[in-house]
């Protein structure tokens, strides 16, 4: 009972409050077991309280609505819709207005411009029908350039303050840009705000670029690239865009690197020979240490967010499976028992999940599972999905799918964990990298 | 050479020029092998360096006559009998041509997550590897290579293509290894 109950905690659906007599919260959106309406809410154009503030009034608004509106828990209501403008950011609400075309939520921003380039954006949020303030006002401070970024705070307050968990839309994926036909596919490393947008590379079309995986804090990202005509993992700082050769030992292969929660560490397969297995690099010291010793294939490993045990895959048994073995190596316990082959795990943010990719009859799948390996949940299907990456609240994960044919491309796509939402990124690519929220 | 009609003669010729032309671009082997500048990626991988096509001491000859690649079953790294003749006849060839050392690249085909391909594409070039050094040929002539399903030959999403991508790739360049 104490794992249906957590997991049920992982199943998203709504339920707000009721009008005011009925009220004995806040406007919440809880976690229950059954799917009703997305929350009705409004977000009228931000009030631009200086002159040159009104390029970013509108932008402002429409951003932090579609952050809200992209999580299939919210629901926009359309600006034509609305009775009332917010002209005074500290003027009262007129409650009513809003009641009448059943916004449960309302967000109203200001922002003003300072003379040395920087912008200050306000926000407050409303229970409508309740009448009341929810929290506290807040205020960023910011570069002009930076405005999205603070369109993404303000959507990411309103987000925690109305379902009580944490948020994820101030964030970047770091992810590899594929175009050119599947023969002649050009790969290059790029990043991009989490909902596609600021998109810049990051490598040129030189190599054939793989898997970029983001450090803890953001500021750096493991990838494979074969500039040397061999693949080799790269550790390249997301600031300067310097990168050096993190593996590089002769006759040697290495890819499917990874940060340990602590920063210094990188766990990651090494070829030798017909042979690849599982190492750990200490990036400060330059030791390395092998984890896994079976002639079969270990790879893709992820640690746990607590950094004592790694997940990874193997076909030790004749298929690929996943495993979890204590972060030292040692005895590793298959946790992966369905129909099929399971690859690419990925330990959730939260601890309490791991993502990964399945292969059955044909068909790929997205799909979670608890860390023992129990309630199994595929979230999709298609002819090719790969490669999860967790939102950093847990609760959203990225991945690449792949069309059929000669003409099959890349694109990168979203789903929550419960299987709903499902939605294209509007980028050609693949191997995202979900970073942490920002600072 | 009595066999050779006038369309594997011009054929013959195409690659060459093509070489020639390659070599022209870059002298580095790494932007042949890896396409770098060309979109005749097939032909500039299997390209020979400097030399007749003619000459069944050419690496256009081993890659024609004698077959460059062997193809593998799903998942599967073992070698075929028709693979370990192609492989027989290949480590023949490098026996005799001892200035030349190749690279093997192994492949996967699309059906499998990235990073399992790696490792099974690593398998393949050096189950390719581990039998050329058994006929003899020094493994300081051969380096392998994998590209996992990162660089299929055939883009169908079907078996027909799929089993021509399934293979292990001898590419042949000038040098004597390591």
């Amino acid at each position: 009972m104490m794992l249906r109950s957590l997991f049920a905690a992982a199943l998203t659906a709504l339920s707000f409050t009721v009008p005011a007599l009925a009220q004995d919260g806040p406007l919440k959106i809880e976690i229950t077991e059954g799917v009703i309406e997305p929350l009705p809410f409004a977000v009228p154009t931000f009030v631009a309280e200086t002159a040159a503030a009104d390029q970013y009034a509108t932008d402002l608004a429409s951003v932090v609505a579609a952050d809200l509106q992209g999580t299939g828990l919210f629901r926009a209501i359309s600006q034509d819709a609305f009775i009332s403008s917010v002209t005074s950011f500290d003027a009262p609400v007129q409650y009513a207005d809003w009641k009448a075309i059943n916004a449960q939520a309302l967000v109203t921003g200001a922002v003003s411009t300072t003379g040395d380039g920087q912008i200050i954006v306000k926000f407050r949020l409303f229970d409508v029908f309740s009448e009341q303030q929810m929290g506290e006002g807040l205020q960023f401070v910011g570069s002009m350039e930076g405005w999205r970024r603070m369109a993404h705070k303000v959507a990411d307050a309103v987000y925690s303050r109305i379902t009580g968990e944490s948020a994820y839309f101030d964030s970047r994926v770091v992810y590899v840009s594929e175009t050119g036909p599947k023969d002649a596919r050009q790969k290059r490393l790029a990043i991009m705000d989490y909902d596609g947008a600021n998109q810049q590379f990051l490598t040129d079309a030189q190599s054939i670029v793989l898997a970029p995986r983001f450090s803890p804090n953001g500021d750096r990202v493991l990838y494979t690239s074969y500039e040397t005509g061999f693949p080799k993992i790269y550790v390249l700082d997301v600031a300067t865009v310097g990168r050096r050769v993190l593996q590089d030992q002769p006759g040697t292969m290495s890819f499917a690197p990874r940060f340990a929660p602590n920063g210094q560490d990188v766990v990651f397969s090494l070829t030798t020979g017909s042979n690849t297995d599982i190492y750990k690099l200490n990036l400060a010291t330059g030791a390395r240490e092998q984890l896994t010793t079976q002639p079969s294939i270990e790879t893709a490993p992820s640690y746990s967010p607590d950094g004592s045990q790694i997940v990874f895959e193997s076909d030790r048994s004749g298929t690929q499976q996943l495993y979890v073995m204590d972060a030292n190596g040692g005895e590793a316990t298959r946790i992966s028992f369905g129909q099929g082959r399971y690859g690419t795990p990925v330990w959730s943010p939260r601890g309490d999940l791991i993502a990964f990719t399945k292969q059955n009859r044909g068909r790929f799948h997205i799909g979670v599972m608890r860390v023992d390996g129990s309630e199994e949940r595929l979230l999709t299907a298609s002819f090719l999905d790969e490669g999860p990456t967790w939102a950093p609240n847990g609760r959203v994960i990225m991945f690449t799918r792949e069309t059929a044919g000669a003409g099959g491309s890349s694109t990168l796509y979203s789903v929550d964990i419960t299987g709903r939402n499902l939605r294209a990124i509007q980028q050609a690519g693949s191997d995202p990298s979900w970073s942490p929220l920002l600072q | 050479m009595s066999g050779m009609n006038l369309m594997k003669l011009l054929s013959k010729s195409v690659l060459l020029i093509a070489a020639l032309s390659l070599s022209a671009c870059s002298s580095n082997p790494f932007d042949r092998l890896f396409g770098r500048g060309g979109d005749d990626a097939g032909a500039g991988a299997n390209a020979p360096i400097t030399s007749s096509a003619l000459d069944p001491a050419s690496p256009a000859y081993f890659s024609e006559t004698i077959g460059d690649r062997v193809l593998f079953v799903v998942n599967e790294s073992t070698l075929t009998d028709e693979a370990r003749a192609t492989l027989s006849q290949q480590a023949q060839w490098l026996l005799t041509n001892v200035s030349y050392s190749a690279i093997i690249e192994g492949h996967a085909d699309e059906q499998g997550t990235r990073e399992y391909n790696l490792a099974l594409g690593a398998r393949r070039a050096a189950a390719a590897r581990d039998f050329l050094v058994a006929q003899g040929v020094a493994d300081n002539r051969l380096q392998t290579v994998t590209f996992g399903k990162e660089r299929p030959v055939a883009i169908c999403s079907t078996e027909e293509c799929y089993t021509k991508n399934r293979r292990a790739v001898t590419v042949i360049s000038a040098g004597i290894g390591s």
